[in-house]
């Protein structure tokens, strides 16, 4: 599924210069950080990091969910402190100690998430914080003017007067980055900034990035798509596990290389082959499915069978299993589960019907933090006839027992059952997660993002755990961003495009391409 | 904050008038919130009740009688918008009526013919007291991450009882005949002195929250506390000074209400804190954080006096009006979740 950009003769083996071998740079480094360790309570995000950005280069950083791209940008920006480590800008040695600290040394970053406040307007978010000033008032009109010159220039069209909680994700995207380039920034950081950009949106962006780049301007450019890099990157770093495992010349890697360096094996050693059952009857049956971003989609599932569900954030492929589950109302369609009908029931009828879902954000919707491991577990267990004794009180002795055998089949440590999930690692909590799905029997498993945020070595685990669910004949579905996971995954895979399932890829025909291609379908207009 | 209306809502809205006044109806009601329709059914009720109820005599009475709520909903607004909320107004609402009385006898005592100078530093003494009050909330919940209902309740009853330790109970008498005289029966120009007090303050308050960058901030950290800081605004200093210029609006409301009673009493501002919630959020102000208009919130806390006025004209009894009035926040806040329902949904 890989394309290789540099000849067809070369394969995963490609050489590999290391960081030291390269010439040594022209112009003093804008930013270099040597030796950057960040632990969080005892867990180690970050060991012994080098890191070095150039003027005028656009600096890819590339690894898994959780390898520490995430926290060395936010070293960077200010956001937390390196635990041991130097950070040095134009040669001086600084230290961050806020975010607004940063941007006076010239770091401008645009998050992820969590960067615009919904309630403000476009231009009072952009000037958040650096707002011009007329006597004691704040200057409104300078700050309009300047946010729609700022938008013109970037070939942005956005009203700037219109609140943010009104603006599509892609729009939001862009009033983020235009943000990071109001204040002028040298150094200018980019956390996956294409991720919700339609194709045309991300040809703008580009264009402003080399202009930047032109300018002097040092870019660092976290994404997850390699495709880009050939077009944009000079140099690519990549992380895996918090440590730095190469620096490459964009220019003399391949596709495979990286992913290579990413995980640190070869992708068949990661996903398993799962076997299909043949003609597995349809548990779930959906029918015209209309909800909110969610405008009439059509999909059965079958007993023995995985079906990937792939798309870009905000193309409804969460939302559609939301809807099924009664967590967002459904406007019309039908839902049948088992050939029961469903449509509208409250989320524990169907979750009694045989359903079991993963939410995508285990913090808030999977887990009770405060509790332990064991107990998570073990709250899933609850009416099951073998947990209680003959009164109908439960029995602490069965719960705990039964509780830790689950643990044991999802592989998490006995040592950890003990501790507030809270504290333990972002893979052991996907585990606990995991364990409660094998609380129960269910016919259907829901997965919506399996896999995020957890290192790799524990997601070859829970794929195993798919896999084995699979093969007892399970339904299941695996809805996910990431599209190399959900494609080595899916039997069947789906592809949401505005609300609607814009292609139905079977066997072969599920390549990285032909998804691509569907992401942004305009699904309104027949093809 | 209006909401843009440029996406598409529904569309099969065809049929013509009824569904225009409908559609109007709607918008008004995302727009503003339910204050109109509430304002409008008093409005209409209390007119048939009583004829007298609409007269010009009546509607002053009012505008004079809610000055002192209209003062402690700005300061709610203020820690409501930042996403928190105070119930300790009416403990600095006691604690400046005994402080300032207990200072201005005294003061008055001590030198009996600067009796200005002693009731302009009696008051001080009242704001003091009060905005040791709103510091402490505003340290509290800002520096330590104390959840605003906890910090705000528990010196509510601090405040309190140290109001009755101070007085054993008592109320303060023999305060100077010109403080109350001015401060509470006063005209300036024929307008009454709280009255003009109040316009002072709307007219401060909507300078801040529309023209300053701290008003901004203060939006900014209720609408999204962690961006505001990824931003590089200063959260804590925000919500220390909301919680602080809070307690002094109350204060200001304090010294005016011992003007009017001509007496320190720890009584004072006993019910205030659920009605000037209630005014805010009747208001539109958000329990969310982030959205509220201090013009608005001057008509909620208008609504809610006038709403007293017109059930004290009906003779409703006052054990009544207190079950209407409760009934009536709740009824805001359902309300208000259902507007918020209708706006996530029609984007």
């Amino acid at each position: 599924m890989i394309r290789n950009r540099t000849g067809p003769a070369r394969g995963a083996g490609l050489p590999v210069e290391p960081m030291d071998a390269l010439m040594p740079p022209p112009m003093p480094p804008l930013v270099e950080m040597t030796g950057i360790t960040k632990t969080f309570l005892s867990v180690k995000a970050l060991s012994n990091v080098d890191f070095r950005l150039l003027p005028g280069e656009v600096h890819v950083l590339f690894g898994e969910n959780g390898a520490g791209k995430s926290t060395l940008i936010s070293i960077l920006s200010g956001v937390y402190k390196q635990t041991s480590g130097s950070l040095r800008i134009d040669g001086q040695e600084v230290e961050l100690q806020s975010v607004h600290d940063a941007a006076k040394f010239g770091i401008g970053t645009v998050f992820q998430e969590f960067s615009l406040v919904p309630t403000l307007r476009v231009y009072e978010n952009v000037y958040l914080g650096r707002e011009p000033r007329r006597g004691l008032f704040l200057d409104r009109r300078a700050m309009i003017a300047g946010a729609q010159n700022l938008f013109d220039e970037l070939d942005f069209e956005i009203d700037v007067r219109r609140p943010v909680s009104a603006l599509s994700r892609a729009e939001q995207q862009m009033v983020e980055i235009a943000k990071a380039f109001l204040a002028k920034a040298r150094v200018l950081i980019l956390d996956e900034p294409t991720a919700s950009l339609t194709e045309k949106e991300t040809r703008k962006l580009f264009g402003f990035i080399a202009r930047a780049r032109a300018e002097g301007v040092g870019i660092i450019y976290i994404s997850h798509r390699i495709q880009e890099f050939a077009e944009i990157a000079d140099q690519i770093s990549v992380l895996r596990d918090g440590r730095m495992i190469a620096t490459v010349s964009a220019k003399e890697t391949s596709e495979h290389a990286l992913v290579e360096l990413m995980t640190g094996r070869a992708i068949d050693q990661i996903y398993p082959e799962i076997a299909r059952g043949t003609d597995g009857e349809i548990v779930l049956s959906l029918t015209d499915i209309i909800s909110a971003g969610v405008h009439g989609v059509s999909v059965d599932v079958r007993a023995g069978e995985v079906l990937g569900v792939a798309g870009l954030v905000g193309s409804g492929k969460s939302r559609l299993w939301r809807s099924v589950l009664g967590l967002q109302p459904i406007r019309a369609g039908r839902v049948m589960l088992k050939g029961r009908d469903v449509t509208g029931k409250a989320t524990r009828e169907l979750l009694r019907g045989g359903v079991f879902y993963l939410p995508p954000d285990r913090k808030t919707e999977g887990l009770q933090l405060a509790a332990t491991a064991r107990d998570n577990i073990a709250l899933s267990l609850l009416g099951r006839d073998d947990v209680s004794n003959r009164i109908g009180f439960i029995s602490p002795r069965r719960s705990r027992e039964l509780a830790d055998g689950i643990a044991a089949r999802v592989d998490i440590s006995p040592s950890y059952l003990n501790r507030s999930v809270s504290k333990l690692s972002g893979g052991n909590q996907q585990k606990v997660l995991f364990g409660k799905g094998f609380a129960k029997e269910h016919d259907i498993y829901i997965f919506d993002e399996p896999t995020v945020g957890v290192d790799m070595g524990t997601r070859s685990a829970l794929y195993r755990l798919i896999k084995e669910i699979a093969e007892a004949g399970k339904a299941v579905v695996v809805v996910s961003s990431d599209l190399t996971e959900v494609m080595h995954l899916a039997h069947r895979l789906v592809v949401f495009s505005k609300g609607r399932i814009a292609a139905e890829l079977t066997g072969a025909a599920i390549s990285e391409e032909n998804v691509l291609k569907h992401f942004f379908a305009d699904t309104r207009v027949p093809a | 904050m209006t909401v843009s209306q440029g996406s598409p809502v529904l569309t099969d809205t065809e049929a013509p008038k009824r569904n225009l006044v409908l559609a109007a109806i709607r918008g008004l009601f995302l727009r503003v919130g339910v204050l109109p329709f509430f304002l409008a059914a008093t409005l209409v009720v209390f007119a048939l009740v009583s004829a007298q109820f609409l007269s010009i005599q009546n509607l002053t009475n009012v505008a004079r009688q809610s000055v002192y709520l209209v003062l402690v909903s700005l300061g709610q607004m203020l820690v409501l918008i930042t996403g928190g909320f105070d119930l300790s107004v009416g403990t600095a609402i006691a604690l400046t009526s005994v402080v300032s009385a207990l200072a201005m006898v005294a003061l008055v005592a001590a030198m009996p013919d600067l009796v200005w100078v002693a009731i302009i530093l009696g008051a001080f003494a009242g704001f003091g007291a009060a905005l040791l009050v709103g510091c402490l909330n505003g340290l509290g919940v800002a520096q330590f991450g104390v959840s605003p209902f906890i910090m705000t309740l528990g010196l509510q009853s601090i405040g309190a009882g140290i109001a009755l330790f101070l007085t054993g109970g008592v109320p303060v008498s023999g305060l100077p005949f010109d403080f109350g005289n001015f401060f509470g029966f006063g005209r300036v120009f024929g307008v009454p002195v709280p009255v003009l007090f109040a316009i002072v303050a709307i007219i401060v308050m909507w300078l801040i929250m529309n023209r300053t960058i701290f008003g901004a901030h203060v939006y900014a950290v209720g609408g999204n506390l962690k961006a505001a800081n990824l931003s590089g605004v200063n959260t804590r200093k925000v919500l220390f000074f909301a919680y602080a210029l809070c307690a002094l609006l109350a204060s200001l409301a304090g010294v005016l209400m011992t003007a009017r009673v001509e007496s320190g009493e720890t009584n004072l501002g006993g019910t205030i804190a659920l009605e000037s919630i209630a005014a805010c959020v009747i208001a539109g102000v958000s329990l969310r954080g982030g959205i509220g208009r201090v013009e608005n919130v001057v008509l909620g806390a208008f609504f809610i006096v006038l709403l007293q006025n017109g059930m004290n004209i009906a003779q409703i009894g006052s054990y009544l009006q207190m079950v209407l009035l409760g009934s009536l926040l709740v009824l805001a806040v359902i309300l208000d979740q259902v507007r918020y329902r209708m706006l996530v949904g029609s984007r």
